[in-house]
């Protein structure tokens, strides 16, 4: 069914995003791409990979973004991928109900086997979460790893989703954000976790923490100051350099 | 948004036929029209050809065409189901009206209800068609109560200015059709001006700052995209070809579409016989070609607020 769940489970799985600490390697982004194709939505097809215009499936990309001018700009790396929305339009508009959200944790689905590819959730989704696969002929998006979370063969540690497991930094965070005990839910509440493009009224379970104030805002800035000279005056290194000089190779 | 040439097709044929089929049902309902069987064939003939071949254009662009009876499942939610489910029940009363006329030549009692039935459900699926745009939040050309309107106000314009031609063919009486036609082509071309007046003085719905939640740091600009070469997202939702062109574009559609069609529809008033018919069917073919245009404006216009995270800083 496409109808949103009436009476959804209290629990709310997803992501929480610390744009503070993201030093946007693209692990996260290579690491799902890596297990996304042999998972659940497998493969994450990519049509000429080794041609001048590559193209792919993927459900993670980061991008780079300058914010502000002068001494307080500042770039931050920016994650993007489903954030899981409470009120996902890329459910209620799936004419065939391939498309879902599951009532036990909140998260959004396609069914493949059910999907047409009319590509009208991806036109819902304000945040490019979605990407159609033209060889398969059917949209595939995050899935939250679900096929790791609840992976009973896998180690405990290692059933949360690949992006989260993989980043060097602990930039991303996986939890239940229904429960407002957890460490997730704290973390939002604590850092001011918010939401993107809340004017769309897809209230995403997933949430982004903002980059922290700058500790050192009073600094001017000037010009970096060489660490070594490179005319030594005196001693070895001095004689040398005249030698050197005197055979009129210097530059 | 990427205009693809399957769903142009589909949305001018499809409200062209329902168009033409509103007015068969509408008039043969009211008793206007003969119960001849020739005029049926080909009145009924026009406006289900063009509508079943417009129906079948839009599953061409599916990744899977084969699933398309999956379509009409999940009509409580979705705009698209809706379509689905009310276009294959148009052809229900259709296909009596249809049977009636051309096989019985029967115009009265049943039958005039199936007729007006026809012409309920013909209007009913293009406003779906219209919903399905009108339902996006994230196109905000899209997301207004002035695109159901205009689909249905098109469509009905197609249908008019076609089932003027067919009465011309038939020498049948033109008169209201006619008076019809002008007002319906005026109204169009009156809704067309108005979206675009719109569109161009839309008030901004998102921009780079919201959708990285970091506006409040100051102006947000893109640094790095994702990719080093067009991913779907940019092929689909960003496309800015015909949006250069767009100005000279939207007066190739005014004129072909309304402004021509207008001046032929009063040239075949004042005409008759063999005149008359080429003057309404040059106005219908000019017309589609002015609707077609109208359709990939509306598309190429149309700009989709994820493009905010690939270098637009305000949509």
């Amino acid at each position: 069914m496409t109808s949103l769940p009436a009476n959804p489970s209290p629990t709310k799985l997803g992501l929480v995003i610390d744009l503070d600490i993201c030093v946007g390697c693209h692990a996260c982004a290579v690491n799902c791409k890596e297990w996304n194709t042999g998972g659940y939505h497998a493969p994450l097809t990519d049509t000429n990979p080794y041609d001048a215009d590559p193209s792919g499936v993927w459900f993670n990309r980061v991008h780079a973004f300058e914010v502000g001018e002068g001494k307080s700009g500042r770039t931050v790396h920016f994650p993007r991928s489903c954030l899981h929305c409470e009120d996902a339009p890329c459910v209620t508009v799936c004419p065939t109900g391939a498309s879902y959200k599951r009532n036990e944790d909140g998260i959004v689905l396609v069914d493949e086997s059910m999907c047409i590819g009319c590509k009208l959730c991806s036109w819902s989704c304000p945040y490019g979460a979605r990407e159609y696969d033209a060889d398969a002929g059917v949209m595939k998006k995050c899935t939250l790893c679900i096929d790791r979370i609840y992976n009973q063969n896998m180690e405990a540690v290692d059933r949360v989703p690949a992006c989260v497991s993989t980043c060097p930094a602990g930039a991303r965070h996986f939890g239940d954000l229904g429960d407002p005990a957890s460490d997730v839910s704290r973390l939002v509440t604590d850092r001011g976790g918010y939401d993107l493009m809340p004017e769309m009224e897809t209230k995403p379970v997933n949430k982004y923490l903002p980059p922290r104030p700058r500790r050192h805002d009073n600094g001017e800035i000037t010009e970096i100051t060489r660490l070594e000279d490179a005319s030594p005056e005196g001693g070895f290194l001095g004689w040398i350099d005249r030698l050197l000089t005197a055979t009129g190779e210097a530059k | 948004m990427n205009p693809a040439y399957s769903v142009i097709f589909f949305t001018a044929a499809s409200g062209l036929g329902y168009g033409l089929l509103a007015f068969m049902g509408i008039f043969a309902s009211l008793g206007l029209l003969p119960a001849d069987r020739w005029f049926g064939f080909w009145g009924l003939g026009l406006a289900l050809a063009a509508i079943t071949l417009g129906l079948l254009s839009s599953t061409f662009h599916l990744g899977h065409p084969e699933r398309a009876w999956r379509a009409v499942t999940q009509w409580q939610s979705s705009w698209l189901a809706r379509e689905g489910v009310i276009a294959l029940l148009t052809y229900v009363p259709a296909a009596i009206l249809g049977i009636a006329w051309v096989f019985f030549e029967q115009l009265s009692g049943g039958v005039l209800v199936a007729a007006a039935l026809a012409a309920i459900l013909s209007l009913l699926t293009v406003y779906c068609t219209g919903m399905i745009y009108a339902s996006l939040k994230t196109i905000p050309a899209w997301h207004q109560s002035s695109v159901p309107t205009n689909y249905m106000i098109l469509a009905i314009m197609t249908g008019a200015v076609w089932f003027l031609a067919l009465l011309y063919i038939f020498q049948l009486s033109t008169i209201p059709a006619t008076v019809i036609a002008l007002v319906m082509l005026a109204i169009g071309m009156a809704a067309k001006i108005r979206y675009w007046r719109q569109l161009d003085n839309a008030p901004v719905t998102s921009t780079s700052g919201t959708a990285t939640g970091l506006g409040d740091l100051g102006e947000v600009r893109l640094l790095e995209t994702p990719n080093t070469s067009a991913n779907y997202l940019n092929k689909e939702m960003g496309f800015r070809v015909a949006r250069k062109h767009a100005v000279k574009l939207r007066r190739v559609a005014i004129f072909t579409g309304f402004v021509l069609p207008i001046i032929l529809v009063v040239l075949a008033a004042l005409a008759s016989g063999v005149p008359a018919v080429l003057f309404s069917v040059t106005a219908g073919l000019l017309m589609m070609v002015g609707i077609v245009t109208e359709r990939w404006l509306f598309f190429a216009e149309a700009r989709h607020v994820v493009n905010l995270y690939y270098g637009d800083t305000a949509i």
